[in-house]
C-alpha cells in the first residue's frame, strides 16, 4: 500500500513531463529481457534485435539483454507485471510457447491482458519428420498408423508434456481426424536437437518441432520431413517438403517470435516501439538475420497483434481441453 | 583427411587468434575459480561483446572455447583451497582436494590437478580428433533406456562412496533424488512440490544448490565457531609450492583411467562434467583405494575427478561438433553464439565449415597448453590465498557468488532459496552426512527419472524395454558387478588371507 503510494508521487510528475516533451526516445537504458537461459529461442530473439535495433538508429545505445529464466517464461511475465508496471524502457521476448502457458493457466494469478503485446518478427513453421529408414512416407501414411493404433508412433519434441511441440501433434492427428488424442504417446526432451538424435538413432518415431531445429539434419539426409505446418511451402531449399494443407491436412502451427511490454506505459513510448518493430521487420539486415536462420515471414498488423494472441488462447484452451491436459 | 586441423592449426596460429586463445584461458581460469560464476555466465557476458567487436566467427569460438575450457582449470581452486566447489564439475575435487590443502599442500594440490587436467583434456581432444564422426554413432545408440542404464551404475558406483557410514551416504543421496523432483514434471506437466511459485516450476538450479549447500554452510559454520570462540586454526602453514614428479607418476594410471571415462561420459548428450568426475572419483577409489585413504587427502582422488571433468569438457565438443546439439549446458550456450553469426550447427558442419570446426579443435590443443603454463606457477599465487584469514574469505567468495546468481536468474528468489537450501545444509554437515552424495543424487536422480519415463512411455509401461539392447545388458552388469564383486572379494580375502591386513 505504502508503495503504491510513493509510486503514484514518483511517477505523476513522471507523467506531466513527459506530455510536455514532444515524443518519446528510448532511454540508455533500455533493456530486452529473454526469459530463458542464453542460447535459445527467446535470447536469440533480444539479441538478434537489438543489433539491428542500434545499425538502424532505433536506438542510442545497445539494447541489453537480460537472462530470466524459469518457469518457461513465467518468472520474467511475472516480473513484468508485478515489478515493472509503466517502464517504457523494456521489451520481453516471447513467442507462441508463452501463450501455450498462458492459455493453460501456467502462469498462476496472470493472464494475457496484463502486459501490452507489441507485434512480431517472424515465425518458425512446425515441422513433423521421421528419420530416413522410416516406413512412413507421407503425412498420410503416419497418420493413417495412428488411425489404427494412437500408439503406433512415439513422437519426441523439446518442449514438456502439453507444450507447443506436443500440441503440433495433437493439432495435426486431430485435423486428420485421429481419435483418442491422448493416447499419443510424446516423449518430451530438453531441446529439439536432444529429440532429433533420439529420432536419428532409432529410439523414436517422429520428431516434433520447428524447422530451424531440423534444419541440420533434412540437409544432411538423415530424416525426411513428412510435412511443414505452414499456408504455403516455405521457401529456398526448403520447398521440396510438402504442407500438411497440401496433403489433406489443415493444420497450421506457427511459432512466431515477438515481444510484449509491460502495462500501463505512455501511448508515445508503445508507439515508438510498435513502429520500431515495423521498421526493424521491414529492413534489409532483418531479412537477412531471417534467411541465415530459418525465420519465416509473419507479422500482423500491430492494431490485430492483441486480438490475434487472445484468439491463439482461445484456440490452445479448447484444443487442451479436449485432451484432458486443463479442466 | 586431417586437412580442416592443419587448416585449422593454420587459423589458430595467427596473431589475433592465439592472444584470444590466451585471453579466453585466463578470463576462464578467473569464472571458474570464483564459484557461481561458471563458464555459463561468462560466455554469456563475453558472447555479445565478441559479437559487437566485429570478431569473425572462428575467433569468436576460439575465445569462448578458452573460456568453457579455461573454467574446468579454475573450478578447482575454491574446491580444493575452501571446500567450496567453483563449478559444477568440481564438486568431487573437494573430496580430497580439501584435505590435502588443511595438511598443507595446497601448492602440490592445485598444481597435481593443473597437470591431471591437462592430461585428460590432451587425450580427450586427440579422440575428438581421430573419432568425432565415430562417436557420435555411439551418442546416437544411447536411448531413454540406456540412458537410465548408465544412471544405475553411476548409482551403484556411488557405493563406493560408503565407507564409513554407508546409511548416511544412501540418505544423503536419496534427498538429493528427492530434491531433484521438485519442478514441472516434463512426463506429464504436472507441477510437483512448486507451493504455487513460478521460480520453482523449473527445479533447483544447480549453481544455487551448490552454493546453497557447500558456500552457505561453510559460513554458518564458522559463524558458529566463531560464537563459541573455537580456534579455527585446522589450516596447516603452506608448505612447499610445486608438485613433484613422483607424485604426478604415482596417480598415472588414475589419471589415464578417469581421462577415458570422463571422456566417454563428455560425449553422451546431456551428461557433463559432474557426471563424469564423480564416475571417475568412484571407479578410482574401487580400484585403488586399498588403505581407505581417498577422501582424506589422496593424490589419485584428486587427479581423477580433475582429470575426468576436463576430459569431458572435450568430449561434450563430439555431439557439438558432429550432430549439432549440446553435450553439456555449456555448449548449448556455445551452439547459440554460432547461431549469433549465421552458422547452423548440425551434422554437416564438418563439411560445410571445415575453417571454424578446424580452428576450434586446433586451439582446443592450443589453449590446453597454455591453461598448464598458465596454472602451474600460479599453483604457487593462489595457495596463498589461503593466508588470508577464513573469515574474510569464505564470505568474500560467498558474495561474489550471490552476485553470479543474481546475474544468472535476476531475480532474488533464488538467492532466498540458496540461504535455505545452505542452513539444510549445515544442519547435514552437523549430523555428519557428507554432502557429496547429495549433489550426486540431486544431479543423477534428475536425468534417471526423465529417461525412466521415456522409456515406459515408448514401451507402454512394459518394463522390459530396460534390458533389450545389448548396450543396457552391459551397463546393469557393470552396476551389478560394482556393488558384488567388493562385496565378495572382501569375504574371500578374510578367508583365504586372514592375517594379510591386521587392521
Amino acid at each position: 500500500m505504502k508503495h503504491a503510494i510513493i509510486k503514484t508521487f514518483l511517477i505523476f510528475p513522471l507523467l506531466i513531463f513527459s506530455s510536455l516533451t514532444l515524443a518519446y526516445e528510448p532511454g540508455s537504458k533500455t533493456e530486452c529481457i529473454a526469459p530463458a537461459d542464453p542460447g535459445g529461442g527467446w535470447d536469440f530473439t533480444c539479441r538478434n534485435a537489438a543489433n539491428v535495433f542500434q545499425e538502424l538508429g532505433l536506438m542510442p545505445k545497445t539494447m541489453q539483454t537480460i537472462n530470466m529464466a524459469g518457469a518457461g517464461g513465467g518468472v520474467a511475465f511475472a516480473h513484468t507485471v508485478s515489478k515493472r508496471r509503466g517502464d517504457d524502457d523494456l521489451l520481453v521476448a516471447a513467442s507462441t510457447s508463452t501463450v501455450t502457458r498462458l492459455a493453460q493457466g501456467q502462469f498462476p494469478g496472470m493472464d494475457a491482458s496484463m502486459v501490452n503485446w507489441l507485434g512480431t518478427i517472424g515465425a518458425d513453421y512446425g515441422v513433423i519428420a521421421v528419420s530416413k529408414d522410416s516406413p512412413y512416407h507421407n503425412l498420410n501414411e503416419l497418420m493413417d498408423a495412428m488411425k489404427q493404433d494412437p500408439r503406433a508412433v512415439k513422437f519426441a519434441g523439446g518442449s514438456a508434456n502439453g507444450g507447443w511441440d506436443h500440441l503440433k501433434v495433437l493439432i495435426a492427428a486431430k485435423a486428420a481426424g485421429v481419435e483418442n488424442l491422448p493416447r499419443i504417446p510424446y516423449l518430451s526432451y530438453n531441446n529439439g536437437g536432444e529429440a532429433l538424435t533420439q529420432l536419428v538413432g532409432g529410439h523414436v518415431g517422429a520428431f516434433t518441432g520447428d524447422i530451424t531445429e531440423a534444419k541440420g539434419f533434412f540437409e544432411s539426409g538423415d530424416i525426411r520431413v513428412l510435412a511443414v505446418l505452414s499456408e504455403d511451402r516455405l521457401p529456398g531449399a526448403f520447398s521440396t517438403i510438402p504442407t500438411a494443407r497440401g496433403q489433406g491436412i489443415d493444420a497450421i502451427g506457427a511459432n512466431w517470435r515477438g515481444f510484449y511490454m509491460p502495462a500501463d506505459i505512455d501511448d508515445d513510448a508503445k508507439q515508438y516501439w510498435v513502429d520500431a518493430i515495423d521498421k526493424l521487420y521491414a529492413s534489409d539486415q532483418w531479412k537477412k538475420v531471417m534467411k541465415s536462420n530459418g525465420l519465416m515471414p509473419f507479422h500482423p498488423d500491430s492494431s490485430e497483434f492483441e486480438a490475434f494472441v487472445k484468439q491463439q488462447i482461445q484456440d490452445i484452451q479448447s484444443l487442451s481441453k479436449e485432451i484432458g491436459l486443463i479442466q | 583427411m586431417f586437412d580442416f586441423l592443419i587448416q585449422g592449426f593454420g587459423v589458430a596460429l595467427t596473431p589475433l587468434n592465439l592472444g584470444l586463445a590466451f585471453l579466453g584461458a585466463l578470463l576462464g581460469t578467473l569464472f571458474g575459480a570464483l564459484p557461481g560464476i561458471g563458464p555459463i555466465n561468462g560466455i554469456a557476458i563475453l558472447m555479445p561483446l565478441a559479437y559487437t567487436l566485429g570478431l569473425p566467427a572462428e575467433s569468436a569460438l576460439i575465445l569462448l572455447a578458452g573460456i568453457y575450457t579455461g573454467s574446468e582449470y579454475g573450478g578447482r581452486m575454491s574446491s580444493i583451497l575452501l571446500n567450496v566447489p567453483g563449478d559444477a564439475g568440481a564438486v568431487m575435487t573437494t573430496l580430497d582436494g580439501h584435505p590435502l590443502a588443511k595438511k598443507g599442500l595446497a601448492g602440490p594440490a592445485l598444481g597435481l590437478s593443473a597437470v591431471s587436467s591437462f592430461i585428460g583434456a590432451t587425450i580427450a581432444i586427440i579422440g575428438l580428433t581421430l573419432f568425432a564422426p565415430l562417436l557420435a554413432i555411439v551418442a546416437v545408440k544411447f536411448g531413454p533406456a540406456e540412458f537410465f542404464g548408465l544412471m544405475i551404475f553411476a548409482f551403484a558406483s556411488m557405493s563406493a562412496m560408503m565407507g564409513k557410514d554407508p546409511i548416511k551416504t544412501l540418505i544423503g543421496a536419496v534427498l538429493g533424488v528427492l530434491i531433484s523432483t521438485v519442478g514441472v514434471d516434463s512426463g506429464t506437466g504436472v507441477l510437483r512440490f512448486t507451493f504455487d511459485m513460478p521460480e520453482l516450476y523449473d527445479g533447483i538450479d544447480f549453481v544455487v544448490m551448490i552454493i546453497g549447500l557447500f558456500a552457505v554452510s561453510e559460513i554458518l559454520l564458522m559463524l558458529e565457531h566463531a560464537f563459541r570462540h573455537d580456534q579455527d586454526g585446522e589450516m596447516a602453514p603452506i608448505g612447499r609450492v610445486m608438485v613433484k614428479m613422483s607424485e604426478v607418476l604415482y596417480c598415472k594410471w588414475a589419471i589415464l583411467r578417469s581421462s577415458v571415462i570422463g571422456f566417454v561420459i563428455g560425449v553422451l548428450p546431456g551428461t557433463g562434467a559432474s557426471v563424469a568426475s564423480a564416475v571417475a572419483y568412484t571407479t578410482e577409489k574401487r580400484i585403488s583405494d586399498r588403505d581407505n585413504t581417498f577422501g582424506t587427502g589422496d593424490m589419485r582422488g584428486l587427479a581423477a575427478p580433475e582429470a575426468a571433468n576436463n576430459a569431458s569438457a572435450a568430449g561434450s565438443f563430439v555431439p557439438m561438433l558432429t550432430l549439432g546439439i549440446p553435450g553439456s549446458g555449456t555448449t548449448a550456450i556455445l551452439l547459440g553464439a554460432l547461431m549469433l553469426y549465421n552458422i547452423n550447427p548440425g551434422p554437416m558442419m564438418f563439411r560445410e565449415q571445415p575453417v571454424v570446426v578446424g580452428g576450434l579443435i586446433a586451439s582446443l590443443y592450443i589453449g590446453n597448453v597454455m591453461l598448464l603454463l598458465l596454472n602451474l606457477p600460479l599453483a604457487g599465487v593462489f595457495a596463498r590465498v589461503l593466508q588470508v584469514p577464513r573469515w574474510l574469505l569464505v564470505p568474500s567468495v560467498a558474495i561474489l557468488a550471490f552476485v553470479g546468481v543474481y546475474q544468472l536468474h535476476s531475480d532474488l528468489m533464488a538467492i532466498y532459496l540458496m540461504l535455505v537450501i545452505g542452513v539444510f545444509g549445515y544442519l547435514l554437515r552437523k549430523f555428519g552426512f557428507s554432502l557429496a552424495p547429495v549433489v550426486l543424487g540431486f544431479v543423477l536422480g534428475g536425468l534417471m527419472e526423465e529417461n525412466l519415463r521415456r522409456a515406459l512411455s515408448i514401451s507402454g509401461g512394459d518394463v522390459g524395454i530396460l534390458f533389450q539392447s545389448n548396450l543396457s545388458i552391459g551397463l546393469w552388469i557393470a552396476a551389478a558387478l560394482v556393488v558384488l564383486v567388493p562385496m565378495f572379494a572382501g569375504k574371500l580375502k578374510a578367508k583365504f588371507l586372514p592375517a594379510a591386513r591386521p587392521s
